[in-house]
């Protein structure tokens, strides 16, 4: 009998053991490659090897005869399948920008999928993809954003779309500056690169007229609407699946070519369909991100006020628009003035297509790169006008007084109104913990004896719990195993545990009694998956109230029962007891979800079952702030960077379990590095993909990536969700590249010298030698 | 393509009598026809460390080798890790210090590190850094795989 002292596992705050490792430590995971049905078929892509060009003629007759080979399908094949549509559904503004599952007339970039073979095993269907022969008529090729726009299929430009937020008069304001200080900073091309390589199985079950998809993640859901959508299917005949995904980062999941070709396959093969992408196809298939360049101009006052931002930018959208749509340059420009007040701001961004692989969302997307750009110019403001950079910032933070604080800018249909939030208060425990003073008399002196060393900072806030709403399931059967039915999605961060842990917290109960699904379409109607950091704060309260709906009907059948009043008992550890008397009458969930079967005389008129169904629906996102502090060593001979240190201070209103958050940040910062120093696709003039393998795409290993400093608040919770809670997911790397690049700055004494990332040894040695250093 | 080759996969203590094309890779020897698919393929241009294995107790990288090289071979994966239901410490250190996320690396990166403390049980932790710098992981940013590593080796080098 457990009592009221025993302290049970895994409640809010817990940093216990993740639920999800076992079959990861024992190789019992089952990630798409690990998954085969009998009679499968396996799907090889032949992707376009030019950046532009008309498609005037595909040669399948080779890959055909090869004995193995089942079929060979270019675009005539399933001409009646339409271009993969936007996840937030259809858009005709855009829609003539979209991407057909296979290439028709033109090609748009080096990878555009053209022909898919399907064949008895995975090397045959790779042997014979190597046969298609494809004639491609060049076109003139586009490989920057701010180069002029070129005609896209006679019917537009490949300006695709202009997207301006801002508010205020930026004439008037930029004609009475003090003085107005401009940048024009550019973020790489790179991308989230997961260790797993995309993957997708359909089957098609002719019995049942059900599709499946297997290797679905980040929003299954979504996905699942979508390709109800494009092959005119009802949601209950098409099921996808998540099994383990190997690290989504926001890329991984979306819908792409390939998924809608393996569907599609399935059903008219009559024989399940399984692709899995290697390293080289993923580089150049799987969406790219982040590729922007800013011009951007601050107005600021004498005492150091920017009373005025205006910025303009190319983002390079490459081939077509994919299903985000315009949605990272929406977060770019409706987040770029970040934790500071701004009082007049207008972003114009060219959402431009280019001859390159599509972009779309990585981890952070639009906080990263906005949170760069504006960081380099504070600290440029900062030179301007002979200001310490902290003050700077110092002077333009929103207060906590201001707080709740609305904006008119928009970050995905939501109004941006800031939770409140002690910016300047979280900047002063951050210093002082680093000890910003002595760091900067430290490094003064290290300048002085002939080192490179810097120190830098970056600013930032995040948002995180996107609604609008989301719902949850929970199920206790009669042995007291509980069950938490969601339309989640695990992609790595720790979902299962953080689900289980809310529903321990009101059921009373440990949480490894606790099973949670996620990603299976077919156990709940609605979810919206894992991405914008929302997973915790969204589908983590609604698991909360059922969870609490759960309880109040545990608890009002068991005071039937045990002849008292609910607001007598409590539950521990599984177990129903009076609040006073833990060792008294009692009863286990089981036991009372037993009494709460359909036939059960105890029930009354009870609804059957102890179970309960809730939503949760959020007004606003919740935004969440932070800062980063860099110190640097910059080797002066190889143009190397080293980071001495690093420091990571973050409100997250109320942490489920500490450990895990510990390692978003951590793991979001390593990825920030990468993009920070390492990490670019280049292209050739011809728009040929230079980073194509790991020896060309560099993410970085333990020997670059510092172990941070972490100062985790929970001084203002959220005031948009019941526990508080606000989003981890992409706050390690939101600030990476600001710090890194303002501390670099320092280290070299060149203001204003790092205008590009990544801030690699030949860009960075060319710094030093135009300024003789 | 070509005519296949009987082979034995001695792969975790049980032998595996496979008939493969001389092309095949280890790697995919090991996961489509002996069922191990606790190994995992990250790159198959031999960088990233997720398909390392233990051949005669060395960490390989499956994708580099053939199926045929490794006829008769001792070949250890990550199944053969935990003894019955007792994890071996470096999965133990995995889990208590959050070692892992997506958990697609963590094979790669535990049987690394199992070849090296089996070899160098008094490793320093300089040298561990050098050896665990040759797997890339996208989730973690190493710090807990450091972390663990060091945790089982001392715990490792206590029990011994």
């Amino acid at each position: 009998m457990a009592t009221a002292t025993n302290r049970m596992l895994g409640h809010l705050g817990d940093s216990v053991e993740r639920l999800e490792d076992p079959p990861l430590i024992t190789g019992k995971g089952r990630f798409v490659g690990d998954i085969n049905f009998a009679d499968q078929l396996h799907m090889r892509i032949v992707r376009s090897d030019h950046a532009h060009g008309k498609i005037i003629s595909v040669d399948t007759s080779a890959a055909e005869a090869v004995p193995g080979v089942v079929a060979v399908w270019t675009n005539e094949n399933i001409d009646d399948i339409p271009p993969i549509d936007f996840r937030e559904g259809s858009d005709s503004t855009l829609a003539l920008f979209r991407q057909y599952p296979l290439a028709r007339e033109l090609v748009r970039y080096v990878g555009d999928p053209v022909v898919a073979v399907f064949a008895e095993d995975p090397y045959t269907a790779e042997d014979a993809a190597e046969l298609v022969i494809i004639e491609i008529e060049p076109l003139p090729v586009l490989i920057n954003a701010d180069d002029p726009p070129q005609d896209f299929k006679g019917q537009a430009t490949t300006e695709a779309a202009i997207v301006e937020q801002g508010y205020g008069d930026i004439d008037e304001t930029f004609a009475n500056a003090y003085k107005v200080v401009e940048i024009d900073v550019k973020v790489s091309r790179h991308t989230g690169v997961p260790m797993e390589c995309r993957g997708a199985i359909g089957r098609y079950d002719e019995a049942r007229d059900v599709l499946e998809m297997y290797g679905a993640a980040k929003v299954p859901h979504r996905n699942r609407d979508t390709l109800c959508r494009m092959l005119n299917r009802p949601a209950s005949g098409v099921h996808l699946f998540e099994g383990h995904t190997g690290g989504g980062f926001g890329i991984r999941g979306e819908l792409y070519p390939e998924d809608v070709l393996v569907c599609v396959a399935a059903m008219r093969l009559r024989r399940p369909v399984k692709w899995i992408e290697d390293r080289r196809e993923h580089l150049m298939a799987a969406n790219h991100s982040r590729q922007q360049r800013h011009i951007i101009r601050a107005a600021v006052a004498e005492d150091g006020e920017v009373v005025g931002l205006d910025d303009e930018l190319y983002l390079d959208q490459g081939g077509y628009i994919r299903t985000h749509g315009t949605r990272v340059a929406n977060m770019t420009t409706g987040t770029l003035p970040g934790p500071y007040r701004f009082p007049v701001y207008r972003s114009i961004c060219h959402f431009r297509l280019t001859n390159k692989t599509p972009a779309a969302t990585y981890r952070s997307p639009g906080r990263c790169e906005s949170t760069f750009v504006r960081e380099r110019l504070m600290d440029a403001v900062a030179v301007a006008m002979d200001m310490d950079p902290i003050a700077v910032r110092r002077r333009n933070l929103i207060s906590l007084e201001e707080m709740p604080y609305g904006r008119a800018l928009d970050v995905l249909g939501d109004s941006v109104e800031h939770d409140p939030g002690d910016y300047a208060g979280l900047l002063d425990q951050g210093l002082a913990q680093i000890g910003w003073d002595d760091l900067q008399k430290e490094l003064a002196e290290r300048r002085a004896n002939g080192e490179m060393v810097g120190a830098g900072i970056s600013m930032f806030f995040e948002k995180s719990g996107l609604g609008p709403s989301d719902g949850a399931k929970i199920f206790v059967d009669n042995e007291g195993f509980i069950e938490v039915v969601t339309g989640g999605a695990s992609i790595g961060q720790g979902f299962e545990t953080a689900m289980a842990q809310i529903a321990a917290e009101d059921l009373g109960t440990d949480y490894r009694r606790i099973r949670v699904v996620h990603g299976q379409t077919n156990r709940i109607d609605y979810g919206v998956g894992a991405h914008a950091s929302r997973a915790t704060v969204l589908t983590g309260t609604a698991v909360s109230l059922t969870a609490q709906a759960v309880r109040a009907k545990a608890l009002d059948m068991a005071a039937e029962l045990l002849q008292t009043t609910a607001d007598a008992l409590t539950i521990t550890d599984g177990v129903v007891h009076a609040k006073d008397n833990p060792s008294g009458p009692s009863l286990t969930l089981g036991e009372i979800a037993e009494a709460l079967i359909p036939t059960s005389k105890l029930r009354g008129d009870r609804e059957p079952y102890l179970k309960g169904e809730e939503w949760f629906h959020i007004d606003h996102q919740t935004y969440p702030y932070g800062h980063h502090i860099a110190v640097v060593k910059v080797d002066p001979d190889t143009g190397g960077v080293e980071i001495e240190k690093y420091f990571i201070a973050y409100d997250i209103g109320r942490s489920i379990n500490p450990k895990m958050i510990d390692g978003q940040l951590v793991g979001g910062l390593a990825q920030g590095v990468g993009g920070a120093l390492f990490e670019e696709f280049t292209y050739s003039d011809a728009g040929d993909p230079q980073a194509v393998t790991f020896a060309d795409y560099l993410m970085p290993t333990l020997k670059e990536i510092p172990i941070p400093e972490i100062l985790l608040t929970e001084d203002f919770p959220s005031i948009r969700t019941p526990l508080g809670i606000k989003g981890a997911g992409e706050a390690g790397i939101t600030g990476a590249a600001g710090a890194i690049a303002s501390a670099i700055d320092n280290a070299i004494g060149i203001p204003g010298a790092v205008t590009e990332t990544p801030i690699s040894p030949q860009r960075l040695k060319k710094i030093l030698s135009e300024h003789d250093k | 393509m070509s005519d296949k080759k009987d082979i034995t996969l001695s792969i975790n203590g049980r032998d595996h009598k496979v008939s493969v094309d001389p092309r095949w890779t280890l790697a995919d020897v090991i996961r489509d026809h002996c069922g191990q698919t606790g190994t995992h393929l990250g790159c198959e241009h031999g960088i990233c460390g997720a398909c390392t294995i233990l051949v005669d107790d060395t960490p390989v990288r499956s994708c580099l080798m053939f199926g045929v090289q490794a006829d008769g071979k001792k070949i250890r994966t990550v199944e053969g890790l935990a003894n019955g239901n007792e994890y071996h410490p470096l999965q133990k250190a995995f889990m208590e210090n959050h070692a892992l996320q997506c958990g697609y690396c963590t094979p790669g990166f535990l049987m690394l590190a199992t070849g090296i403390l089996e070899a160098q049980p008094d490793i320093s932790d300089d040298d561990l850094n050098d050896v665990l710098s040759s797997n890339l992981c996208r989730c973690t940013g190493y710090a807990n795989i450091i972390k663990a590593v060091r945790a089982a080796r001392d715990e490792m080098k206590a029990a011994s």
